[in-house]
């Protein structure tokens, strides 16, 4: 299954998904807007948006379940959708939720969609699907029908059927939604050992705390458009930092950091000082801003006494926040 | 990485050449053959067909003797002769109940699959539109002749049960032994699955626009009564032969000695441009489709 194994039909590719001003218009409504995402081979890419910003879209696109208007999406180094025959059995996906027969047990309904593609073995359809539901951890309800599954057990199922085969990408859409706590751990451990094994993972997701653990990379998406994308660490740093002076010398405190070209402002006081804070915008990446250790040192030999220092980074959540807009507010 | 270094996904190592597909790929057509006559549903339809010889022959057993040339063809010959239930129940069932059961599967095969959600899971698999769509059709064409052919068995096992079985007249004159009867019931039963071929295409069409499959096996059972009312009109006589039941009836050819097949081949052409042109419908349609389901 690996891609630089050379057999025939198989490749060597820099990034695992690349789409080039993807776009996709229903009438006059642009849900996805001239999208470049790149997926670096290996990564776990958390992809993040508010509902109706176009997530879901863009996967049925990178899927080639539905058209583009315009763009070209490149999935493992082949063109998709024209190469969908290639590119899809090695893909395996979780689509805006699970779906299954109900009438059918787990396992017939793993043994169904395993049939559709001629790319499975056959000879091997019952070990395979076995295996995948004793990692989702179903094997005890392989026999029970689908419609009587919860719909943390629908999820499983649907995150089993995307481990049918070996794959080389996964994409899996919201693959916590309707799991509880263990649940999510468990997706969380699942998606982690699949990425030590080489997978590139692709997760949609609106729960930023789960994308924090996970993911390595991430891109953000606000009403069709992605806002940001890159290494989760550079996402983070791009956002703004602050520094924050615990001092009971304020008015020293703030003329030293303005001469350090900073901009302090006066925060409420603790009971071990006043607090003087600065906003440190794009933290260590770019050489004009101080370092830290350099305001301390600065602070010191001004006489001012430091009796609390702290760089609050952004959250992710305040990140995505700030790319995205408020609460109900969401850019639409 | 290779998968057969680690335990874990050893269940998993036959399947690694993902890049050579294997064989026809027939696995998704049984697995359809299966899903279709495994579904409670699909039972029940044939029930539901089987009931109608079943009630035919009950009636004929209770009531006293049918007096000759009333209620349709052949009833007055069952209490003679149990082979005429599957006769007269493969007439009876043609003009509504076949078409309605068919319109049911026909109209399920890609909107119930949209509408399920599993369409999407079964592209992205990736089962390749066309291949599904030939394969949802061949799962509906397996329906139309496991119908008739419900009908025509199960009247000539109650018939047997209730009435004496013997030599069969032909509308021709002539005289067959049960064996070949049955035979015959058999032939008609083909006959019928043929006929409903172009009324599965269109139900195959249908079933390509919507997501919701109740509307596309309505409409499906429309077109069936409307194509059979306008074949009604005399005013619309230059238009019957292209209607698609236009041949619906016309299975008496069968029940001569010996066999004309003339309105076997007629019909099945007439078939052929339906699943052509609405095949060709469906495929368009689906091929271009986005599936947001």
């Amino acid at each position: 299954m690996t891609a630089a194994a050379g057999g025939p039909g198989s490749r060597t590719y820099g990034l695992t998904i690349e789409t080039k001003g993807l776009t996709k218009r229903f009438g006059h409504q642009v849900a996805v807007n001239a999208l470049d995402l790149a997926v670096p081979q290996g990564a776990v890419f958390g992809f993040l948006g508010p509902n109706g910003s176009g997530k879901t879209t863009t996967i049925r696109m990178l899927l080639g379940l539905a058209a583009a208007s315009a763009g070209t999406i490149e999935l493992l180094g082949m063109e998709m959708p024209s190469q969908f025959r290639e590119v899809l059995p090695r893909v395996g996906a979780l689509v805006e939720g699970p779906a299954f027969y109900p009438f059918l047990s787990g396992s017939a309904n793993l043994h169904r969609l395993d049939a559709a593609t001629r790319h499975a073995a056959p000879g091997t359809r019952k070990a395979r699907v076995d295996h995948a539901l004793e990692r989702v951890g179903l094997s005890h309800a392989a026999g029970k029908r689908v419609h009587a599954y919860s719909l943390g057990m629908k999820q499983r199922l649907g995150i089993a059927n995307a481990l049918l085969s070996p794959r080389e990408l996964l994409v899996l859409d919201e693959p916590t939604n309707g799991l509880d706590p263990q649940g999510t751990r468990e997706v969380r451990n699942l998606v982690r050992s699949l990425a030590a094994d080489g997978t590139t993972v692709f997760v949609s997701s609106h729960l930023l705390a789960e994308v924090e653990q996970i993911c390595t990379h991430a891109a953000v998406m606000s009403a069709g458009r992605l806002v940001a994308q890159g290494p989760l660490p550079d996402l983070r740093r791009s956002g703004s930092a602050r520094i924050r002076v615990v001092t009971p010398d304020a008015g020293p405190a703030t003329s030293a950091l303005a001469r350090l070209g900073l901009a302090p402002e006066p925060a409420p006081a603790q009971p071990d000082g006043q607090v003087v804070t600065a906003a440190l915008a794009g933290l260590g990446a770019d050489m004009g801003r101080p370092a830290p250790e350099d305001i301390v040192a600065h602070l010191v030999a001004g006489g001012v006494r430091v009796r609390g220092f702290a760089v609050e980074r952004e959250s992710l959540e305040d990140r995505f926040v700030a790319l995205t807009g408020e609460g109900f507010d969401v850019v639409q | 990485m290779s998968s057969s270094l680690r335990p874990e996904t050893l269940g998993t190592a036959g399947a690694t050449d993902a890049a050579a597909p294997r064989g026809l790929g027939l696995s998704l057509l049984w697995s359809e053959l299966r899903v279709l006559f495994g579904r409670r549903r699909t039972w029940a339809l044939l029930l539901a067909l089987a009931a109608i010889p079943v009630l035919i022959a009950v009636a004929v057993r209770l009531s006293s003797a049918v007096p000759a040339g009333r209620g349709p063809a052949f009833l007055d010959r069952i209490s003679q002769n149990g082979l005429f239930v599957a006769f007269t129940a493969m007439l009876v069932s043609v003009p509504l109940f076949l078409p309605l059961t068919v319109g049911v599967v026909a109209g399920d095969t890609i909107a119930g699959e949209a509408n399920l959600g599993t369409l999407r899971y079964l592209l992205v698999a990736p089962a390749g539109r066309v291949r599904l769509l030939l394969v949802k059709y061949a799962g509906a064409l397996a329906f139309c002749l496991a119908a008739p052919l419900t009908v025509g068995l199960a009247g000539a096992a109650i018939g047997a049960a209730l009435f004496p079985v013997g030599p069969v007249t032909l509308l021709s004159g002539d005289v067959i032994e049960p064996p070949q009867a049955a035979l015959r019931i058999l032939l008609i039963a083909a006959y019928l699955a043929v006929s409903l071929a172009g009324l599965s295409a269109v139900g195959l069409f249908l079933s390509t626009l919507t997501v919701v499959p109740v509307g596309a096996m309505a409409a499906t059972v429309v077109v069936s009564v409307v194509s059979q009312v306008l074949d009604q009109l005399p005013q619309l006589e230059w238009l019957h032969p292209w209607l698609f039941s236009h041949y619906w009836l016309g299975f008496g050819d069968l029940l001569r000695q010996p066999l004309l097949w003339d309105s076997f081949t007629g019909n099945a052409l007439l078939q052929a441009g339906y699943v052509a042109v609405f095949g060709a419908l469906a495929y368009g349609r689906f091929v271009t489709k986005d599936i947001l389901s």
